[in-house]
């Protein structure tokens, strides 16, 4: 048994990958169990990915060398360079890997009642094990081009789900393609920066090259071409424009995944910044565009979302706004990374406060996804003009559509306000004015949240929805784990930052651990 | 108290204490509404929401739709709004565009630092 | 200076591609953009590995004494050019679908989406 589990690194990929290609098969003979295949595979590689954060938060970074002799055997034959596709797996990245999991597999869950009506489930699923898969990937590899692999299969995978109901309209065929086109780009343009890599330093691991990175010219193009084009795969403004579009075409379940997908981009920033780059960069520019890209974001983002009347399209222009309370805490990190001092003071607690608001980030806003999707299953409309007095039918709904609400809104005692504090109180002491702008931030999230409420939720019961039911209980039932995790997380935040966050932002901070976990020394 | 205790930087915060003091106010508050006067006549005028005298509007007429929450907030930052609803053009060059102009923007300030 | 000349095509490539997911209006056209964009980075990459008179490096094939070209860059080209047909492949059916739902192909028309 656990020769099995000594190569659960690889069984993360492995099995959401086979099972999305036994898929279409078993969908020949059994149009059934399909879902429940996809469920169960997505649960086995949720309890792996617990496993292998149990080890790392316990014994440190794990490495699984693919094709070796010996699994941690970095540097075969006496080369002083790795050769092989390695996956280095420290505490940032299970923690991203953790998101995933849960999310993919709550989603799997959600979709065995939501998407039952719908033709062409074998490949609905098949899309949903990919994306999951190359979601994995992009967290745990520990090579470049590695990541540029996943991350353009991230970006097929799900660009065929948004434009999955385009038998029903144009519009996600449309949204589809907008989001294609600009992926295609990034992961061009990503591909260039390996290029650019590749020929100054032979290497392709990042771990190598982070330990031999000059700072040249070129470098400094790369860094370019992969700040710009990942905080745009992450939704920042002013290049967010398809993620209200592809966030509210897709079915709701893989909205919930496809936040938790630009997230993995967002990892993949940090990643580049802190491990690839760290102190070689001028880190008080790059910094400050982070923080300005997140300020930017938050702004833009919820002051479009007020003034939206589809529900979807509102939630999405606030995952672009919770993004930016992300970027805005690690970026004030990465503004301090060279000064010790402030960085113990603020920096520290600044990064955790980001990294803590995207878990919470994302079990919030995918439990807002969720209920919009249960409004969208039930009412057949994702227009807030035609809803009102839901809440008489479905209460449940309406039950964990209040927790999530309170929680993006920072109301106590839920998990948003626990990192949205600690993002204030440590940026306060690095610019008061920037924590000035996240509090307002915040009050017109709870204002915009108030208009869905009350529009969809209250008020006198409709005519013509007199008929409606509470949804089935596969989609209760992700809801309400989420919703159990929200409050969990609100009510004992320092357990969370204690054992996962606080590791996570070690491990992006301390470059030198990152490298040696690869090259030895030290 | 050590369990929930959480460091924010400049503060604490704890969410049982907090809870536990919701709780508190929570019932603090019911104690005084049940205070309130009881001999009060059912089914009339005093019931009833008072409106200036006018009649009351019946509740399904009464719903405010969706577009228009917060109108005098978007009506009072039209300026700010117009042209910002007026940049999301849908058009899929201008999305292009934005990513082109980002990175010139970010390799100008780069570029001289 | 002759040397150089890959990478000046790399970026007349990569230019042109951008220019035309600007400014062309056309979603075929545009399709042909991010294929142009792929061609520039792949050939990027392809010319990165050059080593003058060198062979293919297939070890058992190679006569003795030759210098060979580098073959990693080449496997990154293929499994880019892999993931580019894919790409272009969706592109141009969800192009298909956009033509049957709207009618159109002309950018300026296909946006529902906004705001």
């Amino acid at each position: 048994m656990s020769s099995i589990l000594m190569h659960a690194p690889a069984l993360v990929i492995a099995l959401p990958l086979l099972a999305a290609f036994v898929t279409p098969i078993l969908g020949r003979f059994n149009r059934k169990t399909i879902s429940w295949l996809a469920s169960f595979t997505l649960g086995l590689t949720l309890l792996l990915t617990i496993f292998i954060a149990k080890q790392v938060l316990t014994n440190g970074p794990i490495v699984y060398v693919f094709g070796g002799t010996e699994i941690g055997l970095t540097l075969p034959f006496g080369y002083s360079m790795p050769i092989r596709i390695i996956f280095q797996i420290d505490a940032m990245g299970i923690f991203m890997g953790l998101i995933t999991a849960v999310v993919a597999f709550l989603a799997a869950i959600y979709s065995i009642s939501y998407m039952e009506q719908h033709t062409g489930l074998d490949k609905y699923y098949t899309l949903l094990l990919l994306l999951a898969t190359s979601m994995f990937g992009m967290e745990l590899t520990g090579d470049i081009f590695n990541f540029f692999v996943f991350f353009e299969i991230a970006s097929i995978s799900s660009v065929a789900l948004v434009a999955f109901r385009s038998t029903i309209s144009g519009e996600p065929a449309e949204a589809g393609l907008k989001y294609m086109v600009v992926s295609s780009i990034s992961a061009l343009m990503v591909l260039f920066a390996i290029g650019l890599f590749y020929g100054q330093y032979d290497a392709l691991n990042i771990a190598t090259i982070a330990s031999v990175m000059q700072f040249t010219q070129l470098d400094k193009i790369a860094l370019i071409l992969l700040v710009t084009v990942l905080s745009m795969k992450a939704g920042s403004v002013p290049m967010h424009m398809w993620t209200p579009d592809a966030y509210s075409e897709a079915p709701a379940a893989i909205t919930m995944v496809l936040v938790a997908a630009s997230q993995a981009s967002l990892y993949a920033l940090f990643r580049i910044t802190f491990s690839l780059y760290n102190v070689t960069l001028n880190t008080i520019t790059v910094g400050w565009i982070i923080i300005i890209l997140g300020v930017l974001s938050m702004f833009i983002g919820v002051t479009m979302a007020i003034i939206q009347s589809d529900i979807k399209r509102l939630m999405a222009y606030h995952a672009i706004s919770q993004t930016g309370y992300m970027l805005l805490g690690v970026g004030v990190g990465l503004a301090v990374l060279t000064n010790p001092a402030a960085l113990e003071s603020y920096g520290i607690k600044a990064m955790e406060g980001g990294i803590f608001h995207i878990m919470n980030h994302a079990m919030y806003k995918g439990l807002l996804f969720l209920t919009a999707g249960s409004l969208f299953y039930r009412t057949g409309t994702r227009d807030l003009n035609r809803m009102g007095g839901l809440a008489h039918n479905m209460a449940y709904t309406a039950t964990f559509f209040i927790i999530g609400a309170a929680a993006i809104a920072g109301i106590p005692p839920f998990n948003g306000f626990a990192s949205k504090l600690i993002i204030y109180e440590s940026v306060y002491q690095f610019n008061p004015l920037l924590s000035i702008i996240a509090m307002l931030v915040s009050i017109l999230t709870l204002a915009s949240f108030v208009k869905v409420f009350h529009s969809a939720f209250l008020g006198p019961q409709l005519e013509h929805y007199k008929s409606v039911q509470e949804v089935p209980k596969s989609m209760v039932l992700a809801m309400a784990t989420l919703a159990c995790i929200i409050v969990f997380f609100g009510l004992f935040p320092e357990l969370i930052v204690k054992h996962i966050v606080h590791p996570a932002v070690m491990a992006l901070i301390d470059q030198a651990r990152y490298t040696a976990t690869i090259l030895g020394g030290i | 108290m050590h369990i929930g205790l959480l460091e924010t930087g400049s503060g604490y915060w704890n969410a049982l204490i907090w809870v536990i003091t919701a709780v508190i106010i929570g019932i603090g508050v019911l104690w005084l509404r049940n205070k309130g006067q009881e001999n009060y006549k059912k089914n009339t005028d005093q019931t009833k929401p008072f409106l200036s005298g006018n009649p009351e509007v019946s509740k399904e007429d009464s719903h405010v739709g969706a577009s228009h929450i917060y109108w005098g907030f978007t009506e009072a930052l039209k300026k700010y709004y117009e042209p910002l609803v007026k940049l999301h053009t849908g058009n899929i060059n201008d999305y292009s565009g934005w990513i082109v102009l980002m990175m010139a923007i970010i390799f100008i300030i780069v570029g001289v630092s | 200076m002759i040397g150089n000349f890959p990478f000046v095509t790399v970026i007349i490539l990569i230019g042109l591609g951008i220019y035309s997911l600007l400014f062309k209006k056309n979603l075929i056209k545009i399709a042909i953009g991010l294929t142009l964009i792929e061609s520039g980075v792949n050939l990027f990459l392809i010319a990165l590995g050059f080593r003058k008179e060198a062979v293919a490096p297939i070890y058992t094939q190679a006569p003795e004494g030759v210098k060979m070209v580098l073959p990693t860059p080449q496997a990154l080209c293929l499994t880019s050019i892999v993931i580019g047909v894919a790409t272009t492949a969706l592109v141009l059916s969800i192009v298909m679908i956009i033509y049957q739902r709207y009618g159109t192909i002309n950018t300026d028309e296909i946006r529902r989406l906004r705001g």
